[in-house]
């Protein structure tokens, strides 16, 4: 089973260009309803199918995007 | 939510690098500039050598390029940066010295310097961002802007015939004896992203070998001079942009 992983999104500096969104290949991420203090609709995470695959943080022109993944588990 | 317990920094697995200042970035939503800067800005945390880079930067949207990387930097005239590169480099020998181009800069004002430093084989990278337009001063026509390709100076798409063809300036730069590595990637899908990663650090590495000038053409977007939202524009570079600029390696070294 996929590892799970988090997003971690700085929204007040993102400028909701959904790169990310396009990125994401579980379909994590999705604009926000609301806007952040400079007007734009942010990304933010709709579910918990994040693998923590970090395709979104690397092609975020911003560089909000921080990415966590847990450790691998040692088989026995 | 148990997933909450992964933001932990045991499990932090992507962070925006230091070596990138927390200075918001000007350019607009969607841009590829503030993508290959990242990249090139972990490059340089990667190999440890933040405080042996210098960074030239040119006019155009990336402009304001010294205030986002944590590096030494130095603003040249219009398309000039190859040249001030080549001063830098020679006081320097040991720095590792970057130019950071837009392709008004670097394939119109600044051919002449562009080609002279190729062809004098400068130890120095030159990372190009091409995205068909002049970005910042509201998206006129370049020397890359492809045959039929609208802008605001070519409202009715690029005629050939009266405005002359597309400048193909890395496969000419690649023809000259000077340049050592030569490749043309893109930045707007994560598997692009990492292979002009992976570009950048060699060309950054290759500095070491004193073997010549490295070229890293990045074919980018400009959703605002397209006037495209910025998923459109991604599409639209790969269906009209890539065709006339393929993507891959154009030069590489022959030992490699």
């Amino acid at each position: 089973m996929a590892r799970k992983g988090d997003v971690v999104i700085n929204i007040e500096r993102c400028k909701g260009c959904e790169v990310c969104l396009t990125a994401c290949p579980h379909e994590v991420l999705a604009l926000s309803n609301e806007v952040n203090s400079k007007g734009y609709h942010y990304a933010m995470k709709v579910n918990s199918a994040c693998t923590g695959c970090a395709n979104c943080a690397i092609v975020c022109p911003d560089a909000v995007i921080t990415v966590y993944r847990e450790k691998a588990v040692k088989k026995a | 939510m148990a997933e909450n317990n992964l933001v932990h920094p045991d499990n932090l697995v992507y962070e925006k690098t230091s070596v990138m200042t927390d200075r918001v970035l000007h350019y607009c939503p969607g841009c590829g500039h503030g993508t290959a800067h990242r990249l090139l800005a972990e490059v340089i945390d990667e190999l440890g050598i933040q405080g042996e880079t210098i960074g030239v930067a040119p006019v155009g949207c990336s402009v304001l390029a010294y205030y986002y990387f944590d590096v030494d930097m130095q603003e040249a005239a219009h398309g000039r940066a190859p040249a001030v590169a080549t001063g830098i480099k020679r006081v320097f020998p040991e720095k590792f010295v970057f130019t950071y181009q837009g392709d008004g800069d670097l394939a119109a004002i600044g051919t002449a310097e562009t080609i002279h430093a190729c062809n004098r084989g400068e130890n120095i990278l030159v990372v190009f961002i091409n995205n068909g337009i002049y970005g910042m001063t509201g998206g006129q026509m370049a020397p890359t802007t492809l045959p039929g390709m609208k802008s605001s100076t070519s409202p009715r798409g690029r005629d050939v015939a009266t405005m002359g063809n597309p400048l193909k300036i890395t496969e000419l730069v690649a023809e000259l004896p000077g340049t050592y590595f030569v490749t043309r990637q893109s930045v707007h899908a994560p598997a692009n992203a990492r292979k002009a990663k992976r570009a950048l650090k060699k060309a950054m590495e290759y500095q070491k070998l004193n073997k010549g000038t490295c070229f890293v053409e990045i074919v980018s977007n400009c959703p605002s001079g397209w006037k495209m939202t910025p998923a459109q524009s991604n599409k639209w570079m790969e269906e009209n942009m890539f065709p006339y600029y393929p993507l891959g390696d154009i030069k590489v070294p022959e030992n490699q």
